[in-house]
């Protein structure tokens, strides 16, 4: 089947256009991107003005729980909450349980991708054997079954030694090593980011220096090896120098900044609703000084992506006591809002450099298919509507978890369409668009 | 029979709190704490009597909800809300966090099922009792929060300042320990700057919280600094497993570099008051001659408990509003 959308403005930074052109599908790829092509008995779809077709948005950092933790999330549902967030992949972090550290568990996780058959799923071998921070887990097995990285996120690779052999095994692969940067012993059994907050409400603090250090580390690694590493939800505005410094070194580094560290400080531990363990992640909520900086960051170019560090979990495992909930809130279907509103309305970046740190930028990182609109790429497209007002509502969320500190939020810009292999997975009913 | 309406009538500026809860004293206004401070003064004079026993509370039930390890402000809560005539009930549970038990929300949500009134509750997470609130009808008492707050210690600390100094503007106010892990020390720089008081806090910098001159203080780790001319010296509790955190070396430096002895307290006002929330560390933080010396205030401390507790259980009961519908 072959499908026409005409006459929409398309950001592909990967292909340098920022314009209107007509884009023709044809079955699970790009056919032909150009002006007013002709329609050739394609069915026809006419983007409203206002709307914008991007190439299909790319998490790289989520947490889809299955195996193991399928109360808080599944791969079904996962993937439901990142096409409705207009995410046409996600990249899946390793922490399950059993952890993905053995071909089979790759293999269940893309079974089930393939059941719900939604959005794309890459998972994320972890980088010791049950991520214990011992033995090297099987990556060439995990590779092998589909694996596009390696980390031991949740926590930091355990030793330097260790981080140092996972990156030149994964270079045999052109594989980065994603790091959750975090110095164990500066981190201790901090709960919130150590700062005028936690100190008024007593929360044991993690200071900004713990995941520097992480950071820190880890590029010195990969000068030493010459491999890539990469910083997952970066947070600290002393990691972000350290990793400006480490990029004019030119040092093979990449980062990425959830849409919470962007948009949030540590301010909201205490407001509106006091230890509400929402606000609760690892790294935490920092200051406004880093929020600032990471803005920045995104803003210079200096940041590579955005990836929202999904980490569903059961409401009862919330409703605690701050310091004993749960590290971690969903992020797939508040992502694209709050980027548009707090990067883009806000005049801080322009939509091309939006579509690299959500699509170009990630498939790149993880050398997966997509990322852009090229002819032959596969059919994933995101197609956004910037105005859009949205509301977000917790209990509207496709993800099993409802854990967002975002409810309630009224956001300018949303999702329109989310299409996966040219397939229409999602359409938002509020925007003029038929598919 | 009230001790305390015609007191409360002759202060125009507030005669009832405004929250259900006395969570911090974060919460709390100016006149709010006064008015907590003279309706403990009422309150005071109820322990005077041969028979110690007002009918404030009667009809009420109180359930004190204790998940720390508590003698004294457990105590002392009981006994006023026995002197208010409350129903009261103790509640004492073991947690670690190892022990998977109830959560503390089902916990309370069981309690709240039989509509006690009042909930004081002591817990070791910083919070908790915010969390309570969310989830209560009842009335909820924090009682000392982890690192938080304990809104009532501080407010018997104004009180004992008050009766001897007469008002809290205007007193240099000296803080001295581990003020890193102290909920006491959190809610006397809140009631103590919101009150006008001079407040210097001290302790070595690897005990002091972040940011902490933010919160209107001076901050020194000087001792002598802190003491010279002070009105009131509050030492606070060390305790031992901050030596093995690495937060100082030794007991013994700790005392030689921050213990209050008698020759330091020479360096603040003849008349200095010398404060301690208990328990005590006799030769870690203060010298057993100034806490069994003149200056010492500290078992003041404990009696005027009773009362400002008294004072917070009756006011948050709804006052003389109560009594009336009573």
């Amino acid at each position: 089947m072959k499908r026409l959308l005409k006459g929409g403005r398309v950001v592909d930074p990967a292909n340098g256009i920022d314009g209107v052109r007509d884009i023709l599908i044809d079955g699970e790829r790009i056919a032909r991107v150009g002006a007013d092509l002709p329609v050739n008995g394609a069915t026809v779809t006419e983007i409203p003005d206002g709307l914008i077709v991007c190439p299909g948005f790319i998490d790289m950092h989520v947490h889809l729980r299955e195996p193991g933790q399928e109360h808080k999330e599944t791969v079904a549902t996962g993937t439901a909450s990142a096409v409705a967030g207009g995410f046409t992949a996600v990249a899946c972090m390793p922490n399950t349980s059993p952890v993905n550290d053995d071909a089979n568990v790759t293999t269940y996780i893309l079974e089930k991708a393939r059941e719900a058959n939604l959005a794309r799923v890459y998972p994320i071998g972890a980088v010791s054997k049950g991520s214990q921070g011992e033995l090297l887990a099987d990556i060439a097995d995990l590779r092998k079954a589909g694996c596009v990285a390696i980390t031991d996120d949740g926590h930091p690779t355990k030793t330097a030694i260790l981080l140092r052999r996972a990156l030149e095994y994964a270079a045999m692969f052109g594989m980065p090593v994603i790091e959750h940067c975090e110095d164990p012993s500066l981190m201790g059994d901090g709960v919130a980011h150590e700062g005028y907050y936690a100190a008024a409400l007593g929360l044991r603090g993690i200071p900004g220096a713990a995941e520097a250090l992480g950071a820190e580390r880890g590029m010195l690694l990969a000068e030493l090896t010459g491999s890539h590493f990469h910083v997952a939800h970066m947070s600290a505005r002393a990691s972000l120098r350290a990793v400006r410094k480490a990029k004019e070194a030119g040092i093979r580094v990449t980062c990425e900044v959830a849409p919470h560290h962007f948009t949030l400080t540590d301010e909201a531990l205490s407001t509106p609703i006091a230890y509400d363990t929402n606000t609760k992640m690892n790294p935490p909520l920092r200051e406004a000084a880093d929020r600032d900086s990471m803005v920045e960051g995104i803003a210079d170019g200096s940041v590579d992506a955005i990836a929202t560090d999904h980490a569903p979990h059961h409401y009862d495992e919330k409703k605690v006591e701050f310091d004993r909930a749960p590290f971690g809130i969903v992020g797939l279907e508040t992502a694209v809002p709050l980027t548009l509103d707090r990067l883009v309305h806000t005049g801080r970046i322009r939509l091309t450099r939006m579509v690299e740190l959500l699509s170009m930028n990630p498939a790149r990182i993880l050398n997966v298919p997509g990322g852009t609109l090229s002819e032959g790429a596969p059919a994933d497209v995101t197609i956004i509507a910037p105005d859009l007002k949205v509301t977000i509502e917790a209990a509207r969320l496709r993800s099993r978890s409802k854990n967002t500190p975002f409810d309630g939020w009224q956001l300018r810009g949303g999702i329109a369409a989310t299409m996966v292999g040219g397939r229409p997975l999602f359409v938002n009913s509020e925007t003029r668009i038929s598919l | 029979m009230s001790p305390t309406v015609h007191d409360i009538e002759q202060r125009p500026a507030v005669t009832s709190l405004r929250s259900k809860d006395l969570l911090g004293i974060s919460d709390l206004t100016p006149d709010e704490i006064n008015l907590i401070l003279d309706t403990a003064d009422a309150m005071k004079e109820v322990a005077s009597r041969p028979i110690k026993k007002v009918p404030a509370l009667r009809g009420k039930t109180v359930v004190n909800l204790f998940f720390e390890p508590s003698t004294r402000t457990r105590t002392s809560f009981e006994i006023a809300e026995k002197r208010l005539s409350a129903d009261t009930l103790n509640i004492a549970i073991a947690t670690s966090s190892v022990v998977k038990g109830e959560t503390l929300a089902d916990t309370a949500m069981n309690l709240e099922a039989m509509r006690p009134d009042m909930i004081v509750l002591r817990h070791s997470s910083s919070g908790a009792c915010h969390l309570l609130s969310r989830i209560c009808r009842s009335a909820i008492i924090n009682a000392g929060d982890g690192m938080h707050e304990h809104p009532t210690q501080a407010l018997l600390d104004a009180f004992t300042i008050r009766e001897r100094k007469k008002q809290l503007k205007g007193l240099k106010v000296a803080i001295i320990g581990d003020l890193l892990h102290s909920r006491v020390l959190r809610s006397n720089i809140l009631l103590l700057t919101k009150m006008g008081a001079d407040v210097w806090v001290c302790g070595p910098p690897t005990l002091m919280p972040t940011d902490i001159r933010r919160f209107g203080v001076n901050a020194t780790s000087n001792v002598e600094h802190a003491v010279r001319d002070a009105d009131v010296i509050m030492m606070l509790r060390i305790q031992l497993e901050r030596m093995e955190g690495a937060y100082f070396p030794s007991l013994r430096e700790y005392f030689n570099v921050f213990g209050m002895t008698e020759a330091r307290m020479q360096l603040a006002k003849p008349d200095v008051m010398i404060m301690h929330p208990g328990p005590m560390n006799r030769g870690v933080e203060i010298a057993s001659e100034v806490a069994d010396g003149p200056y010492s205030v500290i078992l003041d401390q404990v009696a005027n408990g009773v009362a400002v507790r008294m004072a917070v259980l009756y006011l948050l009961a709804g006052g003389a509003k109560h009594e009336e519908a009573a």
